[in-house]
């Protein structure tokens, strides 16, 4: 193993590293904003929101990120949406967790007992009162950690974009391995920084999980 | 009949679910004051039609009305939302499971809706959740959480809780039902406390010797109807009908 060469290109690597950070949190706001969106028209009164709502997951929930990532960059033109690589990144991951994420909060929101629903309502609280007084504070506590599955898994797919080359980690490596010949060595820098990332992010979770938790 | 006298008046209830009708054209009324016993077999109706009394399974057909207005008023979304709101601040409802808001304290239970819906203060909502806890015997567990308590404790803090609002009418729906036996007893004590202040209670109950001591008129159900009614004494000792004599002596036979 080189350690001389990963030495040397390892602070190109670290500043690719920042891009995959900048590109998960900005996916995962993203994705959040439309997972609550989605859980919002997947639980409402209005048929036809519901079915917008089932309609966005099942459609990027059933089709490969890297497609849908493909029709953005390259065929969004075609129809006039001119992105840059990044944008197209972003945009695309995020619409992707986001669907992932309408499942897993509306998951944790209907796992709260009818009978607290029922109580709520009994002493006169309305639809809007009861979800948030009482619901969502419940299912906040059940959602932070399958939120962080899929903010580990959204991390990951961050990798894909290389396809529609944005420099992050993945398409550093591999410019590194078309100067070098060393694909070993380059692929393993990419995978411990990405290793690293993770590790964090789930620091964070299980930090924010203890936080909502009570006795 | 004048029907600004009856208190609460169910006007030929009906419900279905599909073809499987569980009540059917079932009407009673209620006086002011009164103690109303509901007993019957599991699948009888008889939580079907006390849930009806609030709104919270709805009718397919009759009427409900409490203290002269009518609950369930055929209005738009809307409206029918305030309004249903505005009548269930009125009645009081106890669940078989409770139904306390786990991540709240007894106090918050107790608080919460009375602070949303009536504005009272922080300091007045204190106050008050304090005399409802002490009420039903429970004011040194006020800062206590529900998983810190015993089921007859959840079950008196959820009495409390419907309290609160200062409801006209009690519902209770198998309160004693989920719990240990020898945790029904505080619970029943505390229903006893609030007959003898004369609130007005539905109380649907498997537990016949409580049915008999405080119920002023009971009712046993059975398919959907209202098989026969009348003074606990009547029901209990003397029944005229065949279907709630076997009942009774099914039921009491199990309890032995």
């Amino acid at each position: 193993m080189d350690f001389e060469l990963m030495q040397k290109v390892y602070p190109f690597f670290l500043e690719a590293a920042w891009v995959t950070i900048l590109l998960s949190v900005l996916t995962a706001i993203l994705g959040l904003t439309l997972g609550a969106l989605g859980t919002f028209a997947r639980l409402s009164r209005f048929v036809v929101l519901r079915a917008i709502g089932a309609a966005y997951v099942s459609v990027f929930r059933g089709t490969p990120a890297l497609i849908q990532l493909f029709i953005l960059y390259f065929g969004g033109p075609q129809i006039g949406i001119q992105l840059d690589a990044f944008q197209a990144g972003v945009i695309g991951l995020g619409i992707n967790a986001g669907a992932y994420m309408t499942e897993t909060i509306r998951g944790a929101i209907i796992s709260i007992d009818k009978g607290q629903t029922e109580a709520a309502r009994t002493l006169g609280l309305s639809r809007w009162q009861t979800m948030y007084k009482v619901i969502l504070p419940q299912s906040l506590r059940l959602m932070v950690r399958p939120l962080g599955v899929n903010i580990n898994a959204l991390i990951k797919a961050t990798a894909l974009v290389a396809a529609i080359s944005v420099v992050e980690l993945t398409y550093t490596a591999q410019r590194y391995i078309g100067s070098t010949y060393k694909p070993f060595e380059m692929f393993l820098l990419a995978g411990v920084l990405y290793m690293i990332i993770i590790y964090v992010a789930g620091r964070g979770v299980t930090w924010l999980d203890r936080k909502v938790q009570i006795t | 009949m004048n029907e600004q006298t009856k208190f609460v008046e169910i006007r030929h209830a009906q419900k279905s679910y599909g073809d499987l009708e569980v009540l059917k054209d079932i009407s009673l009324t209620v006086d002011r004051g009164q103690i109303v016993g509901i007993i019957g077999s599991s699948g009888s109706g008889k939580s079907t039609l006390l849930r009806a009394i609030n709104d919270l399974d709805p009718l397919t057909g009759g009427e409900v009305w409490l203290d002269g207005v009518q609950v369930n008023k055929n209005l738009p979304y809307r409206k029918y939302e305030k309004h249903i709101n505005e009548m269930r601040q009125q009645v009081g409802m106890v669940f078989q499971h409770f139904n306390l808001f786990p991540h709240m304290t007894a106090r918050e239970n107790v608080t919460m809706a009375p602070i949303m819906l009536k504005g009272l203060s922080k300091a007045e909502a204190n106050k008050l959740a304090e005399e409802q806890l002490d009420e039903v015997g429970l004011l040194e567990r006020i800062d206590y959480y529900p998983s810190q308590l015993s089921g007859g404790q959840k079950q008196r803090v959820a009495i409390a809780r419907a309290l609160a609002m200062k409801p006209k009418l009690m519902l209770f729906d198998e309160a004693t039902s989920a719990l240990d036996p020898e945790l029904v007893e505080e619970v029943n004590l505390v229903m006893k406390k609030l007959a003898e202040k004369h609130m007005t209670m539905i109380i649907v109950t498997h537990e016949m010797d409580f049915a008999s001591s405080v119920c002023d008129r009971v009712l046993f159900m059975d398919q959907g109807v209202v098989v026969e009614e009348g003074p606990p004494e009547v029901i209990f000792k003397n029944p005229k009908q065949k279907r709630t004599r076997e009942f009774l002596r099914k039921h009491l036979a199990g309890a032995k």
